[in-house]
């Protein structure tokens, strides 16, 4: 019969099965497969429209997973329950495991053993010199190559190795560094995107991003105010003739930023090189043209006007974009259509972009409709979609006018005398991501850590070495703690080293 | 001047591919060769020699028997095998040169580049290793596979050389990629000494097996070689992971971000860790730690071809539409 287990003889067993290695190894496992769907689905942080999308084709589908939050699959109860006690087993490891290599590091090598034979790479030769002498050169050799050694009789014992459990402990140790760092700091942090057209400018407030995503600590006075603008963005092509396709070969966006007490100072975005301004990192995203559209009623009043972002369809940046118009006309109107910025026309009299670049030539081509734009119901709607069910077509497809075609500079009539449409210059945008994260710099420390304490880990052997002066004998044996498949090679080493430096 | 040597180095790689298929043929020779003299020595001498092996700790379970009883007659289809595979390797790394100076950047851009690239470090480990173990027994399965890699490269991957896109413009493209693709090399030998391994101890429990693996290293020793590679190849992809994070944080602004890419790069390194700790748990050595070392493989593969082609992520550098 066993004893019965109370509360705490439980609590003690249950601890003892989560710190063990089994347990541990199992958790490691299962945390691999807990990834893999987190591949297969689409993820709301890292691909929100796809996720989107899978809703829209399958909405079935789609609520069966999310029930199980398999498009948050890393923030998801399951995967975080994984790594938790994961974290908590490695740190029931870490601690008494320390304790243990603490002592170890104080203490001397243990006695000899009695019997030598049955360790690895025994070896025994006949000697002639006097033990004393023997064991004291041994001794010197073995300290020579970084052993710790203790004299015992006739016999020294050595061992070297520590620095492998050391790596070990700082390998797990900043393992946990890592995850508290992003865990806790990286709450503090927040990311944010903003098309940004060349001459408009961006202050840092929450109102100027399109889109905002606070860490779970996030408050406003992170936010340090700082101005930015683009002032110029240049990018080259290069042509394959292979393939007749055009290859992007460099961006660079001209920007200037200005802090709360500074001048306007000029600094360069590029791809693979962010800026860094009032306590954040701009990165360079995307890029596109955004024509300057103009609508007038029919006594030439603007009624709207501004640089509007075309999104690209394709490598020649041909591009789509939209325009709404809901006051000051007798209709609200809206315009969708494309943006070519080297147009080609096509047999069909439909156009192509033959490059990414602006000759001078650009063109604009749109669509109009006229009807209720749902912009007064309070619900959010996208401004570089259009959903023209509802409307009324006034230019273009079947509407028996021809769309709105427009070259730079250009003006023309819309129908039924509702006004006019100009397109009056090209300005460029870019797209980027701010971020601020106060954790990169931690994250490095301890991912620097993490790599050098597994190198050491993995390649200090750690091993013990005994050699012994018996009856007109010398005898070598060695003993591994862990992985050491080349401890026979260093048993045989030393003796032979030990030997020659006796003489024999 | 571009296309005459993209040209030439794409007829490169066509001859490393002949040459290599060879080497296969004669490492396969090699191995029926094996198993059938290994089947007349066992005929003369049924109790295979269990000669002392001196003491070591941990005890042998089987007599290695490519020490004691060297098998005759097979090595110089070995020695062909060998000595082709060396000169594939050396018209194999003239390809990636000429490609290299071709495109006028590294050539390691796309997934045609990549996967020329990797198996080029296949080989290179194998034929490196050599000067550390005898392992030219495996040597059957690395150019069957590489065969296959490279004739899956240059007629499903292939695109031809193109400027390197801006995203790509970054000292990290030379040390990431470079790591990566050399830690699959060291994988792929790991993983090819633990299918052995996993064969070799098939055997020793009494089970039928081909009769080649009697001239193999016990199932103990290739555990250890494989066990040597494979925590050379995961230190590799701990640096590739890192300074994978490293180039996110430059170019997309977050060192982390779950991208589908990213999630594969982390279920490999949580494998091999896992293959790690199994080494050091009781009753998961032997035969379960080489599953986790195959699996792992079996993982860098899939993230190699698979999610390079068909998931959608930020890493799209595949060159194929």
């Amino acid at each position: 019969m066993q004893p019965r287990l109370g509360p705490a003889g439980w609590l003690r067993w249950g601890w003892r099965q989560l710190t063990s290695m089994r347990t541990a190894l199992v958790l490691l496992l299962l945390l691999a497969l807990a990834a893999i769907p987190g591949s297969l689905v689409p993820q709301r942080t890292s691909d929100p429209n796809g996720v989107l999308q899978f809703q829209q084709n399958d909405p079935e589908t789609y609520d069966v997973l999310n029930r199980f939050g398999l498009f948050e699959t890393f923030s998801s109860p399951w995967f975080s329950a994984i790594y938790i006690l994961l974290f908590v087993s490695l740190i029931g490891c870490i601690v008494p495991r320390t304790k243990h290599h603490l002592d170890a590091l104080r203490a001397r090598p243990p006695r000899t053993p009695a019997h030598l034979e049955r360790l690895a790479g025994f070896e025994s030769a006949p000697s002639g010199t006097e033990p004393e002498r023997a064991i004291a050169e041994a001794q010197k050799l073995l300290k020579a190559s970084g052993y710790r050694t203790e004299r015992y009789g006739t016999s020294v014992s050595a061992e070297r190795g520590y620095l492998r459990e050391t790596g070990n402990l700082v390998f797990h140790s900043a393992l946990v560094g890592m995850l508290v760092t992003v865990g806790v700091f990286g709450g503090f942090g927040y990311t944010g995107q903003r098309v940004l057209v060349q001459g408009e400018p961006f202050t840092n407030v929450r109102a100027s991003y399109d889109s905002f995503s606070p860490g779970r600590f996030f408050d406003e006075t992170a936010l340090e105010p700082y101005s930015m603008r683009l002032d110029d963005f240049q990018a080259r092509y290069q042509f394959d003739l292979t393939t007749a396709t055009w290859h992007s070969t460099d961006f660079t966006a001209s920007l200037s930023t200005r802090t709360a007490d500074g001048e306007w100072t000029p600094a360069t975005l590029k791809v693979n090189s962010p800026v860094s301004v009032g306590g954040t990192d701009v990165y360079l995203l995307g890029n596109g043209y955004a024509p300057v559209i103009t609508v007038r009623d029919p006594d030439g009043n603007a009624v709207f006007s501004g640089a509007v972002p075309f999104l690209p369809q394709d490598a020649n940046l041909t591009s789509r974009g939209v325009v709404k118009v809901p006051d000051g006309l007798g209709e609200q109107l809206a315009l969708y259509g494309f943006f070519y910025p080297d147009p080609l026309e096509l047999a069909d009299g439909t156009f192509t972009s033959f490059s990414p670049s602006d000759k001078g030539e650009s063109l604009v081509s749109l669509f109009a409709y006229t009807g209720d734009l749902g912009l007064d119901d309070g619900v959010g709607v996208n401004a570089y979609t259009l959903d023209p069910t509802s409307l009324t077509q006034i230019a273009g497809g079947k509407s028996g006018t021809p769309a709105l075609q427009l070259k730079e500079g250009e003006t023309v009539q819309l129908p039924g005398g509702l006004g006019s449409v100009e397109y009056e210059g090209l300005r460029r945008y870019v797209s980027l991501d701010i971020h601020h994260d106060i954790t990169a710099t931690g994250a490095l420390v301890f991912a620097l850590l993490i790599l050098g304490g597994l190198l050491v880990s993995l390649f200090v052997p750690r091993r013990r070495i005994w050699v012994k002066a018996v009856r007109g004998r010398l005898e070598y044996a060695g003993l591994a703690r862990g992985e050491d498949p080349t401890l026979a090679a260093a048993v045989a080493d030393l003796a032979r080293r030990h030997r020659e430096s006796l003489g024999e | 001047m571009t296309e005459t040597l993209a040209a030439y180095s794409l007829v490169a790689i066509y001859s490393a591919i002949a040459i290599y298929a060879l080497a296969f043929i004669a490492f396969v020779l090699d191995l029926s060769r094996r198993a059938a003299v290994a089947q007349t020595v066992t005929a003369q001498q049924p109790v295979a020699a269990r000669a002392y092996q001196g003491s070591t700790l941990v005890a042998e379970k089987a007599p290695p028997a490519t020490e004691a009883t060297p098998v005759s007659g097979t090595t110089r289809y070995q020695r062909i095998g060998f000595a082709l595979t060396a000169l594939a390797l050396v018209v194999h790394v003239a390809s990636i040169v000429m490609r290299g100076i071709a495109a006028g950047h590294v050539p390691w851009s796309n997934l045609f580049e990549f996967a020329c690239l990797g198996a080029g470090f296949m080989v290179a480990v194998f034929l490196a290793v050599q000067l550390w173990r005898d392992v030219r027994f495996i040597g059957a399965f690395v150019t069957g596979l590489v065969v296959l890699l490279l004739g899956l490269a240059t007629v499903n991957f292939y695109v031809p050389v193109t400027p390197l896109p801006p995203p790509l413009q970054s000292i990290w493209l030379y040390i990431h990629v470079f790591v990566a693709t050399l830690a699959t090399g060291f994988f792929a030998v790991g993983g090819a000494l633990s299918i052995a391994q996993l064969m070799q101890s098939r055997r020793e429990s009494g089970k039928s097996a081909p009769g080649f693996l009697r001239s193999f290293p016990a199932s103990e020793r290739l555990e250890t070689m494989a066990n040597r590679l494979v925590i050379v190849g995961f230190a590799l992809w701990t640096f590739t992971l890192m300074a994978g994070a490293i180039w996110a944080e430059r170019a997309w602004g977050r060192y982390w971000g779950w991208d589908t890419k990213e999630v594969w790069t982390f279920i490999i390194w949580v494998v091999f860790a896992g293959y790690i700790h199994a080494r050091a748990t009781r009753g998961w050595r032997g035969n379960p730690s080489a599953w986790l070392a195959i699996i792992g493989f079996a993982a860098v593969l899939f993230n190699f071809t698979v999610v390079n082609l068909f998931f959608n992520g930020l890493h799209s550098y595949s060159g194929l539409k």
